[in-house]
């Protein structure tokens, strides 16, 4: 899909109880790309490149989370332009959804200990080729190139706003992540980003996961703990073609130094998230 | 279905509305106000104020309005010091001050930052998960009403003994009920406090904080000005809960003989309410508000009746316009009820289109209940008879007033004379060391994080600070990175044995962990937890504190802004430790110079700022190890504390600290290990020389709870600027260690020449109480 011209669009959806809305805009600026508004309530796509379902509880996770979202208005539009190829995200809560309008399989349920879940948790990106995750193979790849030039994190005093540009946020991610890209088993990423949810827990049936697996369809998963009683340790997944990721943990909450995870060379300047949202730039500008 | 359309059964199966007209001619009716928590001076002043007798709804309004929980006809006299005792200079940065919704603070660039903390005891000791839910929705709408974002919560929560039974069912609970609230709100909750102590056992405390930011001409106001402006409730319908909840709960003392209290707790709704912060947001933003009120503690009486009092003053309300969620309520029923996620608006005729328009965006629903008179009085209809004739401020502002006999308590001479001077001190390294680890994994002293996992602290991206550190942190503006910290403390033992100096030891301690985070302290909000006002030894502690806490901010020059009273904390005759629970609000220009509680880096030398006298009295140390509690606190210098404050704020903007850790409760020791826990870095501590300088023993070097003392940890290139900023301000400061890894990893608390614990082992000893006795944590 190209773009005309200028940055692209990226759709950040907003239904009753989201809650995550504005943090996954301010994730899309942070890359370079420009965050819309959409609303819940109508069919407008108002012309954007990609969509992004964000986390929350909308409608109060009544019935059961995501099912009276994924029938929203604008859900018609999503789902359409999603199987015409549009890259949809959702986090979280948007996961929820999109496994509830069927594009994407399985479900999530109440987690296994029954408690709301808050943490840092350590994944393994298993697929970077989709539109989603594409941009961790390159953080790979600018990290091994960067590695041993002295490129300092910028820590405590880099806090900055807005105004990071997309570039600089990128080569950020390669410098100052600790844990990043640090598989030497199997060479997947592997990165540190916010869980947190009281729904988590992934299923689907034995031919499905069997499926998943066996097409490398799993996007991400959990390592260390299982922290939501996930099948297979599953956190993330996306469709065959790729274009549509879901995943429990928050991308959006690790995209700026000093607001992301701790990690070991400094409080809270985790920003392993930001790859994500780059791979979108990517797959959507000209190559 | 309209009145017309009624049939004749239906109108004569309903009974007779007790309506002005109706009281007028039956003055000798007995009404049940001893049963609404009203005493017979009140009613019978009641009858005074309205020349005749209540109607059954008026009746209803008074009893709640003029309940302690709402009145603070108990504690009026006492709390006006705060005000009294608030210097032009100290106001120099108020926006908004007592008495309305919550405090307004000027936190520079056009910013202004509201924050309050308030009770919800009662209601979470009957039904755990709801009281203490609607607790944060309660204070999450006070905020919205001051025309804020709400942008952060946090908790202040005492449950009984840890080892007693019960206490899980109250802790699960009300930690199930914050979580499924703030989260659902998309809050995060960044901090708080949680202590276990017997004489919560049968009266819970469930404190909950929220703070909100707003630009300076965003400020609303709750009054209704405006003859012929629309008054209109929007947000959940109006049901059956928390009926008569201010009046019946909040007021009085639990019995254990007595009928079950449930149905006065509300029940909460947090997806009604997180749709309700963003249309009020909208409304705000598109200028469709003069006035507006939460509904909180007694409902439809108290939002009517304040909104008339603080305006025009006259209000005319169709009560039959609420819509129910419940239609078999009568109309005391629905003017008392405390049913959660109602907010009441004052909006111009002129832009009530608009206003509609956007609420029915947000799917809220609205009625129109009535407009603003100005006639000076709030009426009320019902199925067309006037049952409500009153002047507001007789409900609202001008109710009792008690100057409640005061008695000082002969026993805390005994108490006091009871130190810990002869608690036996451990004979050698070993036994510190299992002191030091006893400690560590009390239940007080613990880590919270069975809590606090269960808490969203990342939602809306600007947490620059959370728990475990000594305050949290928001960025207010993600362009200038100007931010605020917060913090609460209150120490009921201390109060306990000295309720003045026990209050300015609370103020001490939250003014200094917002002070560690590099942040400038600069206002203060309290909610006051006393038992019975009717006991006269409770009368004093209150008094004291209040007097207390009144001079502490006088005399560190940050105005309280707003607060709340919960008396009747007790079950039975004996009363809780006194406990005021103060929240301190600091300013800081970069939360990108914010610092951390805990060491970053090894190789950093480690300071400790402040003299440490032999103050075991009341301690964690006697608690813990000695179960004793006796004697007097530690002397509280809030001229030190400031200065001390002005030092820290100086080493961060200069960006002099690594790190930077209140000493409080648990002492030296406690402080060390926290920060060696906050991320895994080890250090090597010597203390020959603090005994030494200070004449203390080893005891004392590691549980005394001396104030205005913290860690700090220095990277060794800015040594020099550090000796020298504490030089310049004389402020005592002594090198008692170094950070370190440790070697092949394996950081360790090093107490040279006495002991070595490893980090492991402070990591299980730390965080292994909460899910030992709560359930495994999660991962």
């Amino acid at each position: 899909m190209g773009v005309a011209s200028g940055a692209p669009r990226v759709g950040v959806v907003t239904f009753p109880g989201s809650l995550d809305d504005r943090d996954a805009a301010r994730a899309v600026r942070l890359v370079g790309a420009t965050a819309v508004p959409l609303w819940h309530g109508t069919h407008d796509l108002e012309g954007v490149d990609a969509i992004i379902l964000p986390g929350g509880f909308s409608y109060g996770d009544y019935l059961r989370a995501g099912a009276i979202a994924s029938l929203s208005p604008i859900m018609a539009e999503v789902v359409t332009a999603a199987e015409a190829g549009m890259p949809v995200l959702g986090i979280c809560n948007g996961f929820q959804m999109l496994t509830e309008a069927h594009l994407l399989p399985g479900g999530l349920i109440r987690n296994d200990h029954g408690n709301f879940i808050c943490r840092d948790q350590r994944l393994r990106v298993e697929n970077t080729s989709t539109a989603w995750t594409s941009g961790y193979a390159a953080a790979a790849r600018d990290r091994a190139a960067l590695a041993g030039t002295g490129d300092g994190p910028g820590g405590s005093g880099a806090a900055g706003g807005p105004g990071a540009s997309g570039t600089a946020g990128r080569s950020g991610t390669a410098s100052a992540t600790g844990d990043f890209a640090s598989s030497a088993a199997s060479g997947a990423p592997e990165i540190t980003i916010p869980l947190k949810n009281g729904e988590g827990g992934y299923i689907a049936s034995a031919e499905t996961i069997a499926r998943l697996e066996g097409e490398g369809l799993v996007a991400f998963r959990y390592l260390d703990v299982n922290p939501n009683g996930s099948m297979n340790d599953i956190a993330g997944v996306t469709n065959a073609r790729g274009n549509v990721v879901g995943l429990m943990p928050h991308p959006e909450h690790a995209v700026e130094p000093g607001f992301g995870p701790d990690t070991a060379l400094a409080m809270r300047s985790g920003i392993d998230g930001l790859p994500l949202f780059a791979s979108l730039l990517a797959s959507l500008l000209p190559a | 279905m309209s009145d017309t359309a009624e049939t004749a059964a239906e109108t004569a199966a309903r009974p007779v509305v007790d309506s002005v007209e109706v009281a007028m001619a039956t003055p000798d009716k007995e009404q049940p106000y001893a049963a609404l928590g009203l005493k017979p001076d009140e009613y019978a002043r009641i009858r005074e104020i309205l020349g005749r007798r209540p109607t059954s709804g008026e009746l209803a309004m008074y009893s709640v309005m003029w309940s302690e929980h709402c009145s603070y006809k108990s504690s009026k006299i006492y709390l006006r010091q705060f005000g009294s005792k608030t210097t032009e200079k100290m106001r120099k940065n108020l926006m908004v001050g007592i008495g309305e919704n919550a405090g307004v603070v000027d936190v520079g660039e056009g910013w202004a930052v509201t924050f309050k903390v308030e009770s919800h005891n009662h209601p979470s000791y009957i039904e755990p998960f709801q009281g203490a839910a609607t607790g944060v929705g309660g204070i999450v709408r006070d905020i919205i009403s001051m025309g804020a974002r709400p942008v952060a919560v946090m908790d202040q929560l005492r449950f009984g003994d840890i080892d007693n039974p019960d206490t899980a069912r109250v802790v699960h609970g009300v930690v199930g009920g914050i979580s499924f609230y703030a989260n659902c709100l998309g809050l995060p909750n960044i901090g708080g406090e949680t202590y276990f102590d017997s004489v919560y056992q049968g009266n819970p405390l469930v404190n909950a904080l929220a703070v909100g930011v707003l630009r300076h001409e965003d400020i609303h106001l709750a009054n209704a000005s405006g003859a012929g402006n629309k008054v209109v409730l929007f947000g959940a319908r109006t049901g059956g809960d928390g009926i008569g909840g201010a009046s019946i709960l909040a007021s009085d003392t639990f019995d254990a003989k007595g009928p079950t209290k449930r149905p006065a707790v509300q029940v909460g709704d947090p997806f009604a309410e997180k749709v309700l912060i963003e249309c009020c947001l909208e409304l705000f933003r598109e200028k469709l508000v003069e006035g507006i009120q939460d509904l909180g503690a007694a409902g439809i009486s108290c939002a009517t009746s304040e909104l008339a009092s603080n305006g025009d003053g006259g209000m005319y309300i169709e009560l039959d316009k609420v819509l129910l969620r419940d239609p078999s309520l009568n109309a005391e029923e629905i003017l008392m009820s405390e049913s959660q996620e109602r907010m009441m608006a004052v909006v111009q005729p002129s832009k009530l289109d608009a206003f509609l328009a956007v609420v029915a965006k947000w799917d809220v629903e609205t009625s129109v209940l009535g407009e603003v008179t100005d006639t000076g009085r709030l009426i009320i209809d019902w199925r067309g008879e006037q049952i409500v004739n009153v002047e507001p401020r007789t409900v609202a502002v001008d109710g009792p007033v008690y100057d409640r006999p005061v008695e000082y308590p002969t026993w805390i001479d005994k108490l006091q004379a009871d130190n810990a001077l002869s608690l036996p001190r451990a004979s050698d390294a070993g036994e510190l060391k299992a002191q030091v680890l006893t400690l560590l994994g009390s239940a007080n002293l613990a880590s919270k994080s069975w809590i606090t996992d269960q808490y969203d602290r990342y939602v809306m991206g600007n947490t620059a600070l959370s728990f475990p550190d000594d305050g949290g942190m928001i960025r207010v503006d993600e362009e200038s990175g100007l931010g605020f910290a917060i913090a609460t403390d209150a120490n009921g033992r201390y109060c306990q044995l000295d309720p003045y100096f026990g209050a300015q030891l609370a103020l001490a301690e939250a003014y200094r962990n917002v002070a560690v985070t590099g942040a400038v302290p600069v206002a203060v909000t309290d909610c006051l937890n006393f038992g019975s006002p009717e006991n006269p030894e409770v009368m004093w502690q209150f008094s004291q504190a209040v007097a207390g806490l009144s001079d502490g901010c006088l005399e560190l020059e940050i105005p309280v802004t707003g607060g709340n009273v919960s008396f009747y904390n007790q079950t039975g005759g004996a009363p809780i430790h006194p406990t005021p629970v103060v929240g301190v609000l600091g300013v800081i220009d970069d939360v990108a110079r914010r610092v951390p509680s805990g060491w970053q880096d090894e190789g950093n030398n480690i300071y400790l700022l402040g003299i440490t006298r032999e103050e075991l009295d009341g301690s964690a140390w006697a608690g813990t190890i000695h179960d004793h509690l006796g004697g007097r606190p530690p002397i509280v210098d809030l001229a030190r504390e400031a200065a001390l404050a002005g030092l820290l704020h100086a080493g961060a903007m200069q960006g002099l600290l690594a790190s930077a850790h209140d000493l409080s409760d648990g002492g030296l020791a406690e402080a060390l290990a926290e920060a060696v826990l906050r991320f895994g870095v080890g250090a090597r501590v010597w203390l020959d020389e603090l005994m030494l300088r200070d004449g203390i023993d080893l005891t004392t070097a590691l549980f005394s709870e001396s104030t205005g003392r913290v860690i700090v940890s220095v990277p060794r290139e800015d040594d020099v600027k550090f000796m020298g900023l504490c030089e310049g301000r004389d402020y005592p400061v002594l090198r008692i260690g170094v950070t370190d890894s440790g070697s092949d990893g394996a950081a360790a608390l090093d107490i040279q020449g006495q002991f070595v614990i490893g980090l492991d082992e402070l990591h299980a000893t730390h965080r292994g109480t909460l899910p030992a006795r709560f359930g495994a944590a999660a991962v």
